[in-house]
C-alpha cells in the first residue's frame, strides 16, 4: 500500500514536473509540455465535478438529517442542479448559425437559460458581495489605521494620495498649484501617478522577485520529493 | 454593521417587516409613475435557415457539402422558390434594446399617418417587452438588496441569496469546465465522430486511423480524472493521490520555470536602468532641466527601492548597522506599496459598489439615466409625430 499511496504519487509528481521543465529547455520536448498542460486542464475540470459531488453529498445529508438550516441546503441543491441541467443541456441557447441543425452547437454563455442564470443571478450576486467589501475595508481602516509611527504614516499617507489623486476632490484640493510650474508635480493627481510609477513599482518588483524565488524553491522541494505534505498526513 | 447570527427578537422582526413593506410600497408607487420602471425591451429577429442539398459541379467534378443558408438571403430565397419542400429550421432571436427605442416605436405607431417612418424606426423586427429578461432584472434587484441587507445583520434574505450564489456558482463552473475543457480537449480527441455530430459540427475528423491513434494518449487524463472523483468514495480515497500528484507536479514544473523566466529575470532586467535620463518635456530650458531631474530621480529611487526592499527580505544576515538601515528604507518602500495597494483595493470596491447602485437606480428603478437609455430626443419624436 505504501507503494501505491507514496512511491507512485511521488514518481508521478517528479515525472510531470520534469516534463514541464524539459519542455522549456528543449524544442523537441515543447509539445510534451503542451500535452501535459492539456492533461492538467482536463484533470482540473474533473476537480469541478469532484467539488460538485462533494457539495451534493454534504447538502443532501443536511437535508435528509433535517439539521439546522437544512432549508438553505435545499436552496443550494435546487440552484446547483438547475444550473447544471440548464447549462449542460444548453436549454434555450441558440444553435450555431452555420450548423442550425445541431442543437448543442451554439455558445453556452451568449443566450438561453445558462446566460440568464449568469446575467441575472450569478453576476449581480457576486458583484454585490465584492462591492460590500468597500464597507468592511473602510470600517477596518477606520479601526486599525493609526498614525503611530513613521511607517504607519507612510502607509496611510500613500493610501490617501492614491484615493484622492484619482477623484475630483483630489484635483480640487491641490488645484491652486499651477500644473506648468516647478511644483506642478505636487498636485495630488500627479503625485499619485509618481507614487505608482516609482515607489510602488520598486516595492512590487522586490516582492515579485521574492515570490518567484520562493515558488522556485518550493517547486524544487516538491519535485525532489522533499516536501510531501500534499500527499496527506504522515510525511 | 452587526453581522451576528443571534436569533432576532420580536421587535426586530417587526422592524424588518415594516422596512420590507415600505420598500415594496415605494416600488409599487414608483412603477406607476411616468413610464414605469424595471422593464427590458428586445428586438425580435426571425432566424430561419434552409438546407441546400449536395450538388455536383460538372466542370471540376467536385461534390459540394450540403450547407445551411439564411432563408432571407438571395441564395436561400432562390433555393426555396425552386424547392418548397426543402428542409427549413428556424427560431426567434432577441436582442436587447434601450427602452427609448420602444418608446419611439410606440409613439410612431400611435400615429398611423407616419407608417413609413415607423418601419424605418423599428429596425429588423418589432420591439417588445421581454418577460424573461424583465423577470431577470427584478430577480437581480432582489438579490442585490438581499446581499446588501447583511450590512445591517445576518437575516433570512441574505442567507437565501448566499445559498443561491453557492449553488449557482458550483453549477456554473462545472458547466464551463464541461463545455470549455472536457468537450474540446477530451471528447473531441477520444471520440471525434460523436463530438462532430452533437457538439462541434465544424471540427475536422481524423483522415485515417493513424491520425487518430495519438489521441488515445488522452485516456490518461480521463482515467486520472475518474480517479480524482473516487475521492468521494471513502474506501477508494487514495486513488485521488495519483491525479493530485500529477496536478502538483505539473504546476510545480510550470510555475518554477514560469516564475523564474517571467518574474525573477524580467524584474531584474527591468530594474537595470540608466540613473541619468533626459526628460521628455523640452518646451523651455528650465522645463527641460526640471524634467530631466524628475526622470533621473525616478530611476534612482526605483533602483534604491528594489535593492533596499530585497535587503529587507534577506533574513540570513541580522538587520543591524548598514544592513539594518537599508532594510528600514526597504520597509518604507513596502509601506508605500501596501498603502497604494490598499488605496486601489478600496477604489475598486467602491467602483463595484457604484456599479451596483447604478444598476438599482438606473436599470431597475429608472430614476437616473446617465447613458440616456430612456431619454427620447425631442426632435426625433417631433419628426415621427
Amino acid at each position: 500500500m505504501q507503494v501505491l499511496t507514496r512511491s507512485i504519487p511521488l514518481l508521478i509528481t517528479g515525472l510531470a514536473g520534469l516534463v514541464m521543465i524539459l519542455s522549456a529547455f528543449f524544442p523537441y520536448t515543447s509539445d510534451w509540455g503542451k500535452i501535459a498542460g492539456n492533461f492538467f486542464n482536463i484533470i482540473a475540470a474533473f476537480a469541478f465535478v469532484l467539488g460538485g459531488g462533494n457539495l451534493l453529498k454534504i447538502h443532501l445529508k443536511k437535508v435528509s438529517d433535517q439539521s439546522e438550516g437544512w432549508g438553505y441546503s435545499g436552496v443550494i441543491l435546487v440552484c446547483f442542479i438547475t444550473t447544471l441541467v440548464v447549462g449542460l443541456g444548453k436549454l434555450g441557447a441558440y444553435p450555431n448559425p452555420d450548423f442550425p441543425n445541431v442543437r448543442l452547437s451554439g455558445e453556452t454563455q451568449s443566450s438561453g437559460g445558462f446566460w440568464w442564470a449568469y446575467e441575472y443571478v450569478f453576476k449581480p450576486l457576486t458583484a454585490t458581495m465584492f462591492s460590500m467589501l468597500a464597507f468592511y475595508v473602510a470600517s477596518a481602516a477606520f479601526r486599525a489605521f493609526r498614525a503611530k509611527n513613521f511607517e504607519a504614516i507612510l502607509l496611510l499617507g500613500t493610501a490617501f494620495i492614491i484615493l484622492l489623486g484619482r477623484t475630483f476632490a483630489g484635483v480640487l484640493v491641490t488645484g491652486f498649484i499651477s500644473p506648468d510650474g516647478p511644483l506642478g508635480g505636487l498636485r495630488l493627481e500627479e503625485l499619485s501617478v509618481y507614487v505608482m510609477q516609482v515607489f510602488n513599482t520598486a516595492g512590487n518588483r522586490a516582492i515579485m522577485i521574492g515570490i518567484s524565488l520562493g515558488i522556485a524553491s518550493t517547486s524544487l522541494k516538491i519535485l525532489l520529493g522533499i516536501d510531501r505534505s500534499f500527499l496527506g498526513s504522515g510525511d | 454593521m452587526n453581522a451576528t447570527s443571534e436569533p432576532m427578537t420580536g421587535s426586530q422582526r417587526a422592524i424588518w417587516a415594516v422596512v420590507v413593506l415600505v420598500i415594496v410600497a415605494l416600488v409599487i408607487v414608483r412603477s406607476m409613475i411616468g413610464t414605469g420602471m424595471g422593464r427590458v425591451y428586445v428586438e425580435q429577429e426571425d432566424m430561419a435557415f434552409v438546407q441546400l442539398a449536395a450538388s455536383v459541379d460538372d466542370a471540376s467534378e467536385s461534390v459540394s457539402e450540403p450547407k445551411w443558408v439564411r432563408t432571407n438571403s438571395e441564395q436561400g430565397k432562390t433555393y426555396l422558390d425552386r424547392n418548397p419542400d426543402a428542409n427549413v429550421i428556424g427560431w426567434m432571436e432577441y436582442t436587447q434594446v434601450d427602452p427609448k427605442a420602444y418608446f419611439v416605436q410606440e409613439a410612431a405607431s400611435a400615429n398611423a399617418s407616419t407608417a413609413s417612418t415607423t418601419t424605418a424606426a423599428a429596425g429588423p423586427g418589432p420591439i417588445m417587452l421581454s418577460w424573461p429578461r424583465t423577470i431577470g432584472l427584478w430577480v437581480a434587484a432582489f438579490f442585490t438588496l438581499a446581499i446588501f441587507s447583511f450590512l445591517y445583520r445576518d437575516n433570512p434574505f441574505y442567507k437565501f441569496a448566499e445559498s443561491v450564489v453557492v449553488g449557482v456558482s458550483a453549477g456554473y463552473w462545472m458547466v464551463i469546465g464541461f463545455w470549455d475543457v472536457i468537450v474540446p480537449n477530451l471528447i473531441q480527441r477520444l471520440n471525434p465522430w460523436f463530438s462532430q455530430q452533437f457538439f462541434t459540427p465544424g471540427m475536422e475528423l481524423p483522415a485515417t486511423m493513424a491520425d487518430y491513434w495519438p489521441n488515445l494518449y488522452y485516456l490518461i487524463p480521463l482515467i486520472l480524472g475518474l480517479m480524482l472523483i473516487m475521492r468521494l468514495v471513502p474506501k477508494c480515497g487514495w486513488f485521488s493521490l495519483w491525479p493530485l500528484a500529477f496536478i502538483v507536479g505539473t504546476m510545480a514544473g510550470l510555475r518554477m520555470v514560469g516564475y523564474i523566466e517571467g518574474d525573477f529575470l524580467s524584474q531584474i532586467k527591468a530594474s537595470i536602468i540608466p540613473l541619468y535620463e533626459e526628460g521628455s518635456v523640452t518646451t523651455t530650458p528650465f522645463r527641460t532641466v526640471w524634467s530631466t531631474i524628475w526622470a533621473s530621480l525616478a530611476n534612482i529611487l526605483i533602483v534604491i527601492g528594489v535593492l533596499a526592499t530585497l535587503v529587507y527580505f534577506f533574513f540570513s544576515i541580522e538587520h543591524k548597522g548598514v544592513v539594518g538601515g537599508t532594510a528600514r528604507v526597504g520597509i518604507w518602500y513596502l509601506m508605500i506599496t501596501f498603502g497604494a495597494a490598499f488605496g486601489f483595493t478600496v477604489m475598486g470596491r467602491i467602483a463595484l459598489l457604484a456599479a451596483r447602485i447604478e444598476f438599482l437606480f438606473d436599470d431597475w428603478l429608472w430614476l437616473i439615466d446617465p447613458n440616456e437609455q430612456r431619454t427620447i430626443v425631442e426632435s426625433a419624436v417631433g419628426l415621427l409625430m
